[in-house]
C-alpha cells in the first residue's frame, strides 16, 4: 500500500506566535518551528497501517527551506521517504492555493490512502482533507480516531459530538485523524541515524505544472485587512476560600445574572 | 436585497441555536436564505421564520445524511450557481467547515473559517493563535464563504417568510463515496451541547480521576451547562475526547466559562479565551487561568464545588 502523509511544520503552540508586519503572514521566524502536532497521529498511523498491511509512506510537505528539519524528524520516526514541495512562489498561499499545489503533488506521485492530521495548530481551518478529496474525486474519511483497512476496503470511526459515525469507503482515500487515534512514536537512535540516508525530492511548482501566479499571498482568495494583538482582559476578582468560596462564586453568578 | 444562504445545521427536527445566530448576522447585509439538506424542514421553518429566513430551500433525499459532507457541498454548489448569493454562511464545526471547504473549490472561492463577527463589507474577525491576536479578513475572490463560531453573535428575532421552496437535487456518484454505515450515540445526558451551550463548566488535571468528574457534571447541571475538559483530563481517560476544550479539541465561546481545576496552558486557552464571562476555581493562585478570569477563587475544588452546587440549587429553588 503507497502511503503519503502530508504533514506541515507550524510554530510551536508554546512559543510567542505572531504575523509578519510586512505582509500579514505567518512570522516563521519568530517561534520554534516544529511538526504540526496532529499531524504526528498522522505519521503514527501511516507507520502503523504499513506495518499491518504491508507498504511504503512517504512523507509530503510543502514549506520553506526550513521545513526540511521537521521533515527529517518524520523520517526518523520511520517513514521511507519524502517529498518536499518548496518554492518562494508558494508563500502566504491560502487554502484553495495549497490543496491545488497538494493535489497537484500527489497526482503525480500517486497514492492508495493519504493521511492528514484533522486540522493544523497554526491556522486551525481544518478543511484540507475535505479540499484534497474534492481536488483529486477520492472519498473523504476525515476526524477518524480509528481506520481499518481490509484489502481495498476502508472504514473507519468518525468524531462526533453525539458519539462517532462508522463510515466505509473503497481506497483510494483520504484520511483526517484526530488524536484520540493512537500515541505517536518518539523517533529511536537508529531511527535518527537512519533517517539522514533516505530519500527526500524536491519539488517545485513547475514540476508540479503549476504557475506562480496561481499560489502565493498576490492571488490568495482571502486576505487579511488588519491584525492586533488582543487587548488584555480586565483583571477580575480573585479570592481566597475561606470556606465560603462556593457561596462568594454563587455571589457573582447571581450578580451578573447567571442564577 | 440581496440574497444570503444559511446552512441550516440541525438535527432531523429541529433547528440549532447556531443557525439563528448565522440568520441574525446574514440579516445585517441582505435577505438570509435558509438551505435545509436532510429530512425534517417542516419542523424546523416556524424558528427559522422567527429568525428572518425569507425562503428555505429544501432538500430532503437520503443521500444527504448517508453519505459524508459531499453531497450537502454539492447542493451548495448547485444554489451559489443558481442564485448568486451575496455570500454563503455555515456553522464552524467540523462538518460545517468541510462543506465550506469542498464548496470554496467547487466554486473557486475564498473560505474564512471560525468567525466570530462580521462587519461592513463582509470583513470577517478571527481570533487566533490561542485568542492572541485578533485578525479582519476578507475574501476577495468568488461567492464569500464564512463559517462562523457557534456563540459568536446574541440570536435576535425578527420575523420572515421562511417560505419553503423544494430543490430537486441529485448527488454524484462521486460525491456518494464515503458511505454513513452506522451511528453510534454516546450518552451525555440531557446536557447542550458543547459548542452551542450558553454555559459550559469545564474539568482538568485538578479534578484528579474519572470518577471526581461527577462534582464537574452536577455543577454543570446545576446551571443547564455543558461539560469540557482540559487535554490533561482527556488524555488521562477521564473525560470522552470529543468533550476537550483546546487546541486540538473544541473552540468554544459560551457566556459563562467555568474552569475548575485547569492551570491554563495555551493549548487549553485557545479554545476559550473568547468566553464572554470566565470563572476559575483552582487551589494554586499562581495558576495562568487566573489571568483571564472575571471571577476567581483560589481554593480545593473538592470544597468549593459541592458548595457552590449547592448554593446554586438553593438559589434556583428559592
Amino acid at each position: 500500500m503507497n502511503i503519503v502523509v502530508c504533514m506541515k511544520q507550524v510554530p510551536d503552540t508554546w512559543s510567542e506566535r505572531t504575523l509578519r508586519s510586512t505582509d500579514s503572514t505567518l512570522d516563521r521566524d519568530a517561534a520554534d518551528a516544529v511538526i504540526n502536532e496532529l499531524d504526528e497521529y498522522a505519521i503514527e498511523e501511516g507507520l502503523r497501517l504499513a506495518e499491518a498491511n504491508g507498504g511504503e509512506v512517504t512523507i509530503l510537505s510543502m514549506g520553506p527551506e526550513k521545513a526540511s528539519e521537521s521533515i527529517r524528524k518524520a523520517l526518523s520516526m520511520g517513514a521511507d521517504k519524502a517529498v518536499h514541495l518548496l518554492d518562494d512562489a508558494l508563500h502566504g498561499s491560502d487554502a484553495l492555493a495549497t490543496s491545488a499545489a497538494l493535489a497537484a503533488v500527489l497526482g503525480r506521485i500517486g497514492f492508495d490512502l493519504v493521511i492528514l492530521g484533522s486540522e493544523s495548530t497554526d491556522a486551525r481551518m481544518g478543511v484540507m482533507a475535505a479540499m484534497l478529496a474534492e481536488r483529486l474525486g477520492v472519498p473523504q474519511l476525515s476526524f477518524a480516531s480509528k481506520v481499518d483497512v481490509d484489502g481495498t476496503a476502508i472504514s473507519i470511526n468518525r468524531q462526533a459530538d453525539y458519539g462517532y459515525d462508522r463510515v466505509e469507503a473503497s481506497l483510494p482515500a483520504v484520511v483526517s485523524v484526530v488524536e484520540k487515534i493512537n500515541e505517536p512514536r518518539y523517533p529511536s537512535f537508529k531511527g535518527i541515524m537512519a533517517a539522514k540516508k533516505k530519500p527526500v525530492e524536491t519539488l517545485s511548482l513547475a514540476d508540479i505544472g503549476l504557475e506562480p501566479g496561481q499560489v502565493g499571498l498576490a492571488s490568495a482568495a482571502t486576505e487579511v485587512a488588519s491584525f492586533a494583538k488582543r487587548p488584555p482582559r480586565q483583571a477580575g476578582t480573585i479570592v481566597k476560600d475561606e470556606g465560603d468560596g462556593g457561596v462568594k462564586a454563587a455571589e457573582f453568578l447571581a450578580a451578573q445574572k447567571f442564577i | 436585497m440581496a440574497e444570503i444562504l444559511v446552512l441550516a445545521e440541525h438535527d432531523g427536527e429541529t433547528v440549532k441555536k447556531v443557525t439563528c445566530e448565522l440568520l441574525t448576522l446574514a440579516r445585517r447585509f441582505g435577505e438570509p436564505s435558509v438551505v435545509w439538506a436532510g429530512p425534517g424542514a417542516d419542523g424546523g421553518r416556524e424558528r427559522l421564520a422567527e429568525f428572518g429566513a425569507a425562503k428555505v430551500y429544501v432538500a430532503g433525499g437520503d443521500e444527504l445524511s448517508e453519505y459524508l459532507v459531499a453531497p450537502k457541498a454539492e447542493l451548495l454548489a448547485g444554489l451559489v450557481a443558481d442564485k448568486s448569493p451575496l455570500a454563503v454562511l455555515v456553522a464552524s464545526t467540523a462538518e460545517g467547515r468541510e462543506i465550506a471547504g469542498r464548496l470554496a473549490v467547487k466554486t473557486g472561492s475564498g473560505l474564512i473559517t471560525d468567525a466570530v463577527d462580521l462587519g461592513d463589507d463582509l470583513i470577517a474577525e478571527q481570533s487566533i493563535f490561542g485568542g492572541a491576536i485578533v485578525v479582519q479578513s476578507k475574501v476577495r475572490s468568488g461567492t464569500p464563504i464564512v463559517a462562523v463560531r457557534p456563540n459568536a453573535v446574541a440570536p435576535e428575532p425578527a420575523p420572515g417568510a421562511a417560505e419553503a421552496e423544494d430543490v430537486s437535487f441529485q448527488a454524484s456518484d462521486v460525491a456518494k463515496s464515503a458511505h454513513v454505515i452506522e451511528r453510534v450515540v454516546q450518552e451525555r445526558g440531557e446536557r447542550p451541547e458543547l459548542t452551542e451551550a450558553s454555559i459550559v463548566v469545564s474539568g482538568g488535571r485538578g479534578v484528579g480521576s474519572g470518577d471526581n468528574f461527577a462534582l464537574i457534571e452536577k455543577l454543570a447541571d446545576s446551571l443547564g451547562a455543558a461539560v469540557g475538559a482540559s487535554r490533561a483530563a482527556t488524555d488521562a481517560g477521564w473525560y470522552p475526547h470529543q468533550f476537550q476544550v483546546g487546541q486540538t479539541g473544541k473552540t468554544v465561546s459560551p457566556q459563562l466559562y467555568l474552569a475548575v481545576g485547569i492551570s491554563g496552558a495555551i493549548q487549553h486557552r485557545a479554545g476559550m479565551q473568547t468566553s464572554k464571562t470566565i470563572m476559575v476555581i483552582n487551589k494554586d493562585a499562581e495558576a495562568p487561568i487566573f489571568e483571564l478570569a472575571d471571577f476567581g477563587v483560589v481554593g480545593d475544588l473538592f470544597h468549593v464545588v459541592p458548595q457552590l452546587t449547592e448554593q446554586i440549587q438553593k438559589r434556583s429553588q428559592g
